[in-house]
Parts: structure tokens; C-alpha cells; sequence
């Protein structure tokens, strides 16, 4: 039986990226006849003056086809007399790395597209420095446009020679550099006569030959626990797809984190009744006694697995909101999901060149190491290791997306909690963890009940989310000793509420000068034909206040 | 044991590889979604699925129910079918129509895409509402439609069911974010990277039981702007000049009889509808009417709420 190839296509609109894959499709005849047809006709309306456009049989959202590139990844399915394949094709440009950056998690080689013309681009260290970071092994690289260059030697020697250069610091297993012009169909399903000085074969056969299978099956066995199985009080077995390694029926493994020993009494692949099984396979296991094992634990047998709760690692931000230090994140590992924060950032990585940039704050599509605490211990590995457990994704609590990739560097030496945190906590930290930005809201001007409007206000801001104090100044302390309170709440990371009770004109410059940037003045009086109406009215200009911000 | 580990290593096939990531989707969205169901639309996909999720739990039953939104235009072997497999596998089946629409009398012959938008969108989103599910698990493939090819596996829907292509969560490694905030949902697709071909060599390597109405017969039938209708009950309108004749046919796809076409095939088994596959001069869309539309009306019925 044949084998699966992933694999992932990097390149920009313009290297002809959709046009590679659409016609190795149409070349090696993996095309249905409609889907023909229907090419046949879309490209009479097409930039290539009637001959066949290839692109247009990836780019399929049509908001792709108005603006004419891929924005998100498509994927590609076709199988050869020797192989399945499944393509994902990504988009080129720097604001959709995140989107390349989930094509090349999947894939096991890539294709990286250069113009012949214009050789190894900016973009291309940045395809490349992605693939690597997200764990591919195998590159080729489509030196395309050959035609553009008249099969120019030499140029195409200086580009791989360029490129040989660019990949030392990355340690692929493999890397192939073909010559090829997708529009014209040069060494794409068949050696090409324009191209004699070159050895190799041409790509599709060269990716229904290469190897990445990878040494999962020797490494020693590890599963990650998807679900205790129950179906009735005599049967207890652990679910999951063993990542590395193998097992059989006696053999002894130890669970993690509990580190308990026990012996193997049945494994099932699937539904069936087996001896053994190995990596990859999706086996339902029960053990010969009782241990403490759940979702998120790890079996493993002689295997040196690390288990912290805190490590550093390489991560693709790829949230809109920006990240900065004291940020709560829940971390995925394997099967296990814990509430985390954002320690640290170490610094900015340039995705182009690889230097290193202090920074702050990192911002979507940006590479940054950084440190990470848990609320409790997880087993890893590191990436290299094992992908299964040495990668994670952030989820934002709040707004539940997946907010960033990485992958595990090293775990960091720690002894608790309290002690492991390697930043200094302030103002902006504090703020940070509890999603919001500190403000005082000043609250002036004379209705029939002052508190009963401060009150509703700190309902509303609370149901909102935001967390918050009230300062009700009923012992007439001064005004200097109150706005000293509310920066400390501000400090805090809280929003405060301030009745300053009786004040007289310079009061309110005062407080302004001492609680500074955080102040916000609120005259409560304004809208007082309820407390509902003048409580929504302050609200409103809260909530605008922190949009500003 | 080397030896038992060498000869199954020896068997990992890309249909293995497949199935594997299946199950482990699948296993992932019970142990982690509140409340999971597995839409059951009686097709050959749906046959896969199920069969699927027999194997990912056993010896357990599946933690979770199926529903089937009837538009009550089904072939009568689906429902048989349906009804005999539910209670052969002691799985929970739920069955739910948009009873509005059966009382305003929405059907596909007088009411078009309004027809598809009630009974299948609109009933779809009222299942998983009145039932409160917060995932639902598709059968749906990426090769099957251009917009598909896009939609992540795990794809989120905002509180009115809908999709924004331009907004999906990414996906990393087998790293999966199940993670919804109340009234939202998401549609699970464990066998997005399955080709046709793919699903038909895994019922012969499974021996997965699928509705006959796949397998050539002999079936009353009408030629409908080039699509071959059945004529599965009496509720079949005929236009002017057509009429009704026997055929030697079989489908590629099921769904409401009067939308979907078949073709004139002698493939009454397993290995000839895989090889009538194989060689396949039209890809399997085709033969469902709605995608002809318009270019594009996939994605947007998608946006929409539709599977």
C-alpha cells in the first residue's frame, strides 16, 4: 500500500506558487474532467490571454479570486501510481505568516518557491526560518521562472548555493534545489530538455520518492492520555495514539506525573485485540492495577521525559491584541490544558534575518522567546524530541482564540510558585492580569443620591468584567490623602470609583495632578434623570476611556 | 514482540494514517466539548463516521448522540436504513425536522434554495439549539468543494452558526482549541483529509454497511436538465414531457431524493463502484444540484450556517 506525503507549498503571488501546484495537477492528469472543463473555462476570462491559468484551481474563496491572492491555506489532495499526497498551499505575504505558519505544522517537507529572476528573497529566509521553527525536515527548494532566464547555470547555481548558505544554521535532514518553470511546465512531472546540466529529477517525482518517514518507532514509548474509557465498572482503559515507540501486552511502563509502575494487560488498536502496538496507532490500554492516571498524564516506558512548571520557548504570536509581560494564557501540551502567564519576554527574534530584538511587547505575526509559568506541573519534551509534547498553542481566556504556537526550549529551575517569576511586578503587570487598564473615575457634581449612583456604575463595570474599588469619602478626608488612595488602587491594576464628598474648585486639579494619565472626571449631574440613566451615561464614558487607551 | 511490532509496522497504509487522525479528533472533542453530537446525514460519509466513532471509544458506545435533520424528502431506503442502524449499534438517534416548514409545505420542487435554507440550514441550527450542543461533528472533506478546502477541522461558529473564513482560529500540529464562550459552537470535520477514494477503500477494508441506493439497480427515474432524478414516492412532480423510465443507475452521493442526481452505472459492488471511482470523469459534486448555482455559493451558504 501506498504511503501519505504532507507537504506544504511557501512562496509569494507572484513565484507562481498556485501555478506549480495547478499544474502538476493538470500535467500528471489528477484532474476529474468538470474540474477540467470548469479550469478550461475560467481561464478564457483569465490574465493569460486564454492559455490555461493554473492558479485558479487553488485559489478558491472568492474573496482570493477578487483580489487575485491566497489568503488562507487550501488544500490539495491528488494520488500518484506511488503515492497519496496533501498539499497545503499557503500565503506568501508577511501579514498571513500566522496562516503559513499552520500549513507547515501539518506538513512533513516544503516546497519553497523562488523567481529565478530575482533569487533569495527576504521572504524566502522567512518561509524558510517558519518551516523550520514549526518542525519540517525536508526542503525543497523550486528555483521557478528558469524560462525567464534563458536555463541559465549559473544563475540558478548561485541561488542554491545562496540557499545552502541560508539553511546551516537550520538542521533539515533533506534539501533538494530544482530548476522548474510552472507556467511553462519544465521539470514539474518530467525531466525537462532545458535543463541538461541539471541531475536530479523533477519534482513530482522526486516528492513520490523522498523519504521523511521519521524515527518515531524506535524512540522509547510515550502516550499522552486523551480519555479514561468506562463502559462499566469492571473495565478501565486509557485512550490515546502513542506518539513514539512501541508496546506489548507485559511489558511494564510508568505513568506521569504520578510516576507509578504497572504492567500491561490489553491493548486494543482500535477495536481490536492486539499483542503490540506502535507509534501512530490510536490504542484504548489497561493496566494490571489501579494508578492515578487521567486526561493530560503521560505513559511512558524508560523514557526521559521533564516535567516543570515553567520553561522557556521560541513562539508565533498570532493574535491581533498585543502581548506583553504578566499576560494569562491557557497552555495546550499534548492532552493537557493549565492556566499560564506570560513571565517574560527574553526578545524578539527578526523573522527575516534571525536577529535578535529586545523588545517589551511582541504583536501578531511576530517570533519571540519568552518565559511561561503554569498553574501546575506538565510533562514535556523538548521539540526536537518529540513534537507531540514539545509543542503547545495559547488560548486567550477571554476571547478564546488560539492566540500563539511555540515550541518548548528548556524547562526553567524553579521551586515555587512565588519564587520563579523573573520580572519585576508592576502597575502594568498587575493590569495585565486582569485584562484591563487602571482607571479613577472622578466622580463630581450633586444628585439626590451620589452613592447610589457609584454603586450602579461599579455593578455595571463589574458585570462588564472589569475589576474595580469604590472610595466613598463620607469621613471628609482631604483630597490629596483620596487621590493618594486611588493611585494605589490604580497600582493595583483596579479600576476606582471616587465620591470625593465636599470639595471646593482647586480639588479636582489636584487630584488630577497626583492620580495622573489614569484620572477621568465624571460629572454624575450631567445625566440625572434616573440613577439608571446618569449610572449608563458614566458607563459609556468609561468603557470609551479604555478604548482610547 | 520485535517481530509482531516489524509485520504491523509493515501495515501502516495511508488509510491507516487517516483513520488515525480521525479517531484521535474525535476522541479530543469528547474529552474536551460540554456537549458533542455527531450529525448523521445516512450517507456513505455519515456510514464512516459512525463507524469511526464505534472504533474510538470501544469497548465503550460512543459518549455522545447522533442527529439526523430530516427535510423529510430523504430516500425511503436512508431512513430505513438509519432506523435499522441505530438500533443495531444501541447508539442515541435523534431525529429532528423544521416543523414550521413541514406545515407551510416547503418543498424542493416549488421553493428552490428558499427549500435548502429551511429545511436543512435553518432546521440544522435549530437542532443544535433546542438540544444546546456545543459541538457538532460534520462529515464533510476538503475535496469535496473549493470553500471546504479552506475550513479548518475544527471550525468555529459565532451564536447565529455562522463561519468567517476570514477570521478562523489557526490550527497547529495536533494541537486543537475547543474552547467556546456560551451560545457558540463548533463543527468538528475528523475527516477533512479523506478523499472520495478514500472513503470508498475504507468501507471495503472495514466492510462498512452503507445504503444500497449506492449500489447499481434497476430504479424509476426521470432526466431532469441532465441530472438523473428518482422517482422515490408519489410526492415526485413530473414538468410537461417527462415521464418516468427504469434505469440500470446507481448514486455517487445521497441527500433529498428530488436534489440529488445519479448515474447510469452497472457497478452493483463494492470493487466496481471503487474502480467506476478510480476512473471517474466527473468529481462527485456534480451530481448535487445546489453547488451549480452560482460560483462561490458553497462559501457563501457556509457563512450562512449551512454544514
Amino acid at each position: 500500500m501506498k504511503s501519505l506525503l504532507k507537504f506544504i507549498t511557501c512562496g509569494s503571488v507572484d513565484d507562481g506558487k498556485s501555478t506549480l501546484i495547478g499544474h502538476m495537477l493538470y500535467e500528471a492528469k489528477l484532474l476529474f474532467a468538470d474540474q477540467e472543463r470548469a479550469l478550461e473555462l475560467d481561464s478564457r476570462l483569465g490574465s493569460r490571454g486564454g492559455k490555461i491559468d493554473y492558479s485558479l484551481l487553488l485559489d478558491g474563496l472568492i474573496a482570493e479570486r477578487e483580489q487575485g491572492i491566497t489568503i488562507d491555506v487550501a488544500f490539495r489532495y491528488f494520488t500518484t501510481d506511488h503515492r497519496s499526497f496533501i498539499v497545503a498551499d499557503t500565503p506568501g505575504h508577511e501579514e498571513y505568516t500566522r496562516n503559513m505558519a499552520v500549513g507547515a505544522s501539518f506538513a512533513d517537507l516544503a516546497v519553497i518557491l523562488v523567481d529565478a529572476t530575482k533569487g533569495i528573497i527576504t521572504q524566502t529566509k522567512r518561509h524558510t526560518r517558519i518551516c523550520a521553527l514549526m518542525g519540517i525536515k525536508h526542503l525543497v527548494l523550486a528555483v521557478n521562472k528558469m524560462d525567464l532566464v534563458g536555463f541559465d547555470t549559473k544563475k540558478f547555481d548561485e541561488i542554491k548555493k545562496e540557499f545552502s548558505r541560508l539553511t546551516t544554521e537550520f538542521r533539515f535532514e533533506s534539501i533538494q534545489v530544482i530548476p522548474v518553470s510552472a507556467t511553462e511546465g519544465d521539470n514539474i512531472t518530467k525531466k525537462s530538455p532545458n535543463t541538461p546540466w541539471y541531475e536530479g529529477l523533477a519534482l513530482l517525482p522526486y516528492l513520490e520518492g523522498v523519504d521523511v518517514h521519521s524515527n518515531d518507532d524506535v524512540k522509547p514509548f510515550m502516550m499522552p492520555i486523551q480519555r479514561v474509557c468506562r463502559p462499566d465498572h469492571t473495565f478501565r482503559g486509557f485512550q490515546g495514539q502513542i506518539e513514539a515507540g512501541s508496546i506489548a501486552v507485559g511489558d511494564e511502563l510508568t505513568t506521569l506525573p504520578s510516576r507509578e509502575k504497572a504492567k500491561v494487560k490489553r491493548i486494543f488498536v482500535t477495536d481490536q485485540d492486539r499483542n503490540s502496538a506502535h507509534a501512530g496507532q490510536p490504542v484504548t490500554i489497561q493496566l494490571d492495577r489501579e494508578v492515578d492516571v487521567s486526561r493530560g498524564c503521560v505513559f511512558t516506558k524508560d523514557n526521559q521525559l521533564q516535567e516543570a512548571d515553567s520553561f522557556s520557548a521560541t513562539i508565533l504570536w498570532m493574535d491581533d491584541s498585543v502581548l506583553t509581560p504578566g499576560k494569562d494564557v491557557l497552555v495546550k501540551v499534548g492532552t493537557k490544558v493549565l492556566p499560564g502567564t506570560v513571565t517574560k519576554i527574553n526578545h524578539k527574534i527578526d523573522i527575516n534575518t534571525g536577529n535578535t530584538i529586545t523588545a517589551d511587547h511582541v504583536v501578531k505575526n511576530e517570533v519571540a522567546k519568552c518565559e511561561f509559568s503554569l498553574s501546575d506541573g506538565i510533562v514535556f519534551d523538548t521539540f526536537e524530541k518529540n513534537k507531540s509534547i514539545g509543542g503547545f498553542i495559547l488560548i486567550d481566556r477571554v476571547t478564546n482564540m488560539t492566540s500563539a504556537c511555540g515550541v518548548i526550549i528548556e524547562a526553567l529551575q524553579s521551586t515555587d510558585n512565588a519564587d520563579r517569576i523573573d520580572m519585576e511586578i508592576t502597575r502594568d503587570v498587575r493590569a495585565q492580569q486582569k485584562g484591563q487598564q487602571p482607571l479613577t473615575l472622578w466622580l463630581t457634581g450633586s444628585v439626590a443620591d451620589n452613592s447610589a449612583v457609584a454603586k450602579e456604575i461599579e455593578k455595571r463595570l463589574v458585570a462588564r468584567g472589569y475589576h474595580t474599588m469604590l472610595i466613598d469619602n463620607s469621613l471628609g478626608e482631604s483630597v490629596r490623602q483620596i487621590a493618594g488612595y486611588a493611585t494605589l488602587l490604580n497600582n493595583a491594576g483596579l479600576i476606582a470609583l471616587v465620591l470625593p464628598g465636599t470639595t471646593n474648585g482647586n480639588d479636582q486639579a489636584i487630584a488630577q495632578e497626583i492620580i495622573g494619565q489614569a484620572f477621568l472626571p465624571i460629572d454624575i449631574a450631567v445625566n440625572s434623570k434616573s440613577i439608571e440613566e446618569a449610572a449608563n451615561a458614566a458607563v459609556k464614558m468609561v468603557v470609551k476611556a479604555l478604548i482610547q487607551v | 514482540m520485535d517481530k509482531l511490532m516489524l509485520d504491523s509496522i509493515d501495515e501502516t497504509t495511508h488509510l491507516d494514517q487517516l483513520e488515525a487522525e480521525a479517531i484521535y479528533i474525535i476522541r479530543e472533542v469528547a474529552a474536551e466539548s460540554e456537549n458533542p453530537v455527531m450529525l448523521y446525514s445516512i450517507g456513505k460519509d455519515s456510514s464512516v463516521m459512525l463507524h469511526l466513532a464505534l472504533k474510538a471509544f470501544y469497548p465503550e458506545k460512543p459518549p455522545f448522540a447522533f442527529m439526523h435533520i430530516d427535510t423529510t424528502w430523504k430516500f425511503k431506503e436512508m431512513i430505513e436504513f438509519r432506523d435499522r442502524k441505530a438500533k443495531e449499534f444501541g447508539i442515541n438517534m435523534i431525529v429532528h425536522s423544521n416543523q414550521e416548514g413541514i406545515e407551510q409545505g416547503i418543498n424542493p420542487f416549488d421553493h428552490g434554495s428558499a427549500y435548502t435554507d429551511i429545511m436543512k440550514t435553518q432546521a440544522l441550527k435549530q437542532g443544535l439549539d433546542k438540544y444546546g450542543f456545543t459541538a457538532a461533528f460534520g462529515g464533510g472533506r476538503r475535496d469535496e468543494e473549493k470553500s471546504r478546502a479552506k475550513e479548518r477541522i475544527f471550525s468555529f461558529r459565532n451564536k447565529n452558526h455562522a463561519w468567517d473564513p476570514k477570521n478562523q482560529r489557526p490550527e497547529m500540529w495536533k494541537l486543537y482549541n475547543t474552547r467556546i464562550n456560551k451560545g457558540e459552537s463548533i463543527r468538528v470535520f475528523p475527516i477533512s483529509n479523506w478523499t472520495e477514494k478514500d472513503i470508498w477503500q475504507y468501507i471495503r477494508r472495514e466492510n462498512i454497511d452503507i445504503v444500497p441506493l449506492y449500489f447499481a439497480k434497476e430504479r424509476p427515474v426521470v432526466n431532469r436538465d441532465g441530472q438523473i432524478i428518482m422517482a422515490d414516492d408519489e410526492r415526485m412532480k413530473l414538468e410537461p414531457g417527462e415521464k418516468i423510465e427504469m434505469m440500470r443507475m446507481r448514486f455517487r452521493t445521497l441527500g433529498c431524493y428530488p436534489l440529488t442526481g445519479g448515474a447510469e452505472s452497472n457497478a452493483d459492488t463494492l470493487d466496481a463502484i471503487i474502480e467506476e471511482t478510480l476512473g471517474a470523469v466527473s468529481s462527485e459534486r456534480t451530481t448535487r444540484v445546489i453547488d451549480q448555482e452560482e460560483a462561490g455559493s458553497m462559501e457563501r451558504r457556509k457563512r450562512e450556517g449551512y454544514f
